[in-house]
């Protein structure tokens, strides 16, 4: 579905329904350099189970058209306007690494837009290799490839696509090779230099975390570090499965979801 | 220099695409020979049936065994996912009609297998698809067939029977400038000698009865989906980037982006079409797949021998590969292969068709089979068997001479396949 926003179109994929205004909306927030379909293995589902699901391609990513936003700050910002503007009310927010930082912030800047918060791959800091930061730069194929080497648990590298015939470790390369110039370069530039502060703290809704043992660019310590924060959370430990949970673990993350969506 | 610790293509060939089984901890692929799977409830076989939840239905759709086999051809080829098919005309067939509807036009090589070539030229324009074939070499003619209509671009990475290499990068690249893809039919080369969507096709199809299973014994086809075209840039394709009624107006690139085709190719056409395959067949062929590098690096070395063998016999008039530095692709065939042009080429011999037929029926360790790719060593003379539809026109556009042989090294010693084909040449000039 392609929304008007700020003089560009955004474009959002509900889960195969059209957008149910009478349902609890869910926003879901995606990574750096990546779209909205990180979150495929989950958006059908939701739409077919009580939920309006709304998986957000972030400007300048995926399908959707207007400038790359340099900082996780700026980011929040037209997340928390783009919520307020189709005002369905508080959302459900759900971010996987960069988006689950968009969304802490989006949180603690406009308690209004959410209801709950639901983060996967989250960190209080996400400092960046400086040659993944080098080779995204230069726009190099190598940026992609260390991301979908460190972006994936053991397991993911050999087998166990739950999705017949797909092979994950390329699915993620592509997606990344897909994205437009600049883009990978601009947020993994907006990761390294957030700085989370106290924004645990200032979160008033209920929080889910949910945290791959083999996370390697969002590791189990760092998020401990970010949940440590938080007055109260809901911590979900997944064994044998790295940053890219929702595709590795689509089952999992689903049920999880669904409990933490309420 | 920080470099991605993915796993090699050596390993990739014996792991990818399983684990262990974990009911029963077997380490061999199990064949799970069963057409269906029980739900474990009607809510999760509603989600199944409605692609809101991943698993297995149907084996007309998936299968475990299969499935196994289509991860491990995606990960060799770098492809974001795979299907797998009855045959390599099936996977043709598949990839087509998951792409195109009537009305639509295909541009491709005049260079290619022969089923191949009746499919594209008499049987799809009953479904209203036209072709126009074109030399693989000349880039020109690639751009100048193109018209509104046409929604892919067809070759072989090695052409048959004459051994042409495309120019991949250079046709991916005119193919891309028109808003459409570049489909390889990559099975003379497999994924150990090229790797084509790394190099700009978009989707790889293999006839996975040759060299991927390397042992003749059971037929297969994959398409494999490169993830990197956006089928929704253009309303060329509106099978993946327009709501489709068969599950409940889903848009395929709006809800799968990059692995859009492989989903729909399933979706649709494994369920549709049926043309699935076997689970025993995927057996068969994964254990090919496990020596796959080891093979490939042996096709090449006994073809090295036997051309330095055929490149000196009076009764050979010519010899057509392109490792040999007369073939117009010789250099094309160094960047783009640096492990080998593949173990298929051809020869011609002294004395035209009677020669050859005299050949043929002399050899003794080498098989007359109507294949390639067998672990075994193959001969066949097109011009009477595989090519036998075309027009002497189509022939000799399609470059097969009436004394052309064509050979397909296998993994014997390669000083017993030389001593069998000395013995025929010296036969094939008794007339
Ligand atoms: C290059 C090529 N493509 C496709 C095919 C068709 O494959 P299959 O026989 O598995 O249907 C063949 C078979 O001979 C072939 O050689």
């Amino acid at each position: 579905m392609q929304i008007e926003f700020r003089d560009a179109m955004v474009n959002v994929a509900t889960g195969g329904v059209e957008l149910n205004k009478d349902l609890p909306p869910v926003l879901l927030v995606h990574g750096a350099g990546m779209d909205r379909t990180v979150w495929s293995q989950q958006t059908r589902y939701l739409a077919h189970h009580g939920f309006a699901p709304m998986a957000l391609d972030l400007p300048g990513h995926g399908d959707s058209e207007g400038a790359l936003l340099p900082s996780v700050a700026e980011m929040a910002e037209w997340v928390g306007a783009f919520i307020e503007m189709m005002a369905l009310g508080p959302v459900r927010l759900v971010g996987h690494s960069m988006g689950s930082l968009i969304s802490l912030e989006v949180a603690a800047r406009y308690p209004q837009t959410a209801e709950r918060l639901i983060l996967m791959g989250a960190a209080a800091a996400m400092p960046v290799h400086p040659e993944l930061l080098g080779a995204a730069e230069r726009n190099e194929i190598l940026a992609p490839q260390l991301m979908t080497a460190w972006a994936h648990g053991s397991r993911a590298h050999i087998a166990g696509n739950p999705t017949p015939g797909l092979w994950m470790r390329s699915g993620c390369q592509a997606l990344l090779e897909r994205a437009a110039p600049d883009v990978i370069y601009n947020d993994l530039a907006a990761c390294n230099s957030y700085e989370a502060g106290d924004v645990a703290a200032r979160i008033e809704c209920s929080v889910s975390v949910m945290v791959g043992s083999e996370d390697k660019m969002t590791p189990p310590k760092a998020t401990a570090q970010l949940v440590a924060g938080f007055s109260e959370v809901d911590l979900q430990h997944l064994d044998g499965i790295g940053h890219m949970m929702m595709m590795e673990a689509p089952d999992q993350i689903r049920d999880l979801l669904l409990q933490a969506l309420g | 220099m920080v470099e991605p610790d993915y796993l090699k293509f050596d390993t990739l060939s014996l792991h990818a695409g399983q684990e262990p089984d974990p009911t029963t901890g077997s380490r061999g692929v199990p064949i799970y020979q069963t057409t269906s799977y029980s739900f474990v409830d009607t809510e999760q076989a509603a989600g199944l049936f409605n692609l809101e939840q991943p698993g297995h239905i149907y084996s007309r759709i998936s299968n475990p065994t299969v499935a196994v086999l289509e991860e491990r051809l995606a990960a060799l080829e770098g492809g974001v996912g795979a299907v797998c098919t009855a045959s390599g005309m099936a996977a043709f067939h598949l990839a087509c009609a998951t792409i195109m509807s009537a009305g639509n036009h295909v541009v491709a090589s005049r260079n290619i297998y022969g089923g191949s070539h009746n499919m594209l030229n008499l049987t799809m324009p009953r479904f209203g698809i036209e072709t126009t074939f074109v030399d693989p070499r000349d880039l020109n003619a690639w751009e100048s067939a193109i018209t509104p209509d046409t929604r892919v671009l067809f070759a072989e990475t090695l052409g048959n029977p004459g051994i042409e290499v495309l120019d991949v990068p250079a046709v991916a690249e005119i193919a891309h400038a028109h808003g459409i893809p570049l489909m390889v039919d990559a099975t003379f080369t497999t994924p150990y000698l090229m790797r084509p969507i790394e190099l700009g096709a978009d989707i790889v199809m293999h006839s996975v009865t040759k060299f991927l299973g390397g042992h003749g014994i059971a037929l297969g086809g994959v398409i494999v989906d490169g993830g990197r075209f956006d089928w929704a840039a253009n309303d060329k394709f509106p099978t993946l980037s327009q709501p489709y009624d068969g599950y409940h107006g889903i848009t395929f690139s709006e809800e799968y982006g990059h692995q859009a085709l492989s989903m729909r190719a399933r979706a649709e056409g494994l369920r549709d079409f049926g043309a699935a395959m076997s689970p025993a067949n995927a057996f068969h062929l994964l254990q090919g797949v496990e020596t796959l590098p080891l093979r490939m690096r042996r096709h090449v070395e006994n073809t090295k021998t036997v051309i330095d063998f055929l490149e000196t016999n009076d009764a050979v008039s010519w010899v057509s590969h392109p490792s040999v530095s007369t073939h117009p692709d010789h250099e094309l065939a160094q960047s783009l292969l640096p492990n080998g042009a593949g173990a298929i080429l051809s020869f011609g011999i002294a004395g035209g068709r009677e020669a050859g037929r005299r050949f043929i029926e002399s050899v003794q360790l080498a098989s007359h089979v109507a294949n390639v790719g067998d672990a075994k060593t193959l001969v066949i003379h097109p011009a009477s068997t595989t090519h036998q539809q075309l027009s002497a026109e189509d022939l000799v556009a399609a470059g097969v001479g009436e004394d052309l042989i064509r050979l397909s090294v296998g993994l014997e010693d390669s000083s017993d396949i030389i001593a069998d084909l000395a013995r025929a040449l010296r036969a094939s000039q008794k007339g």
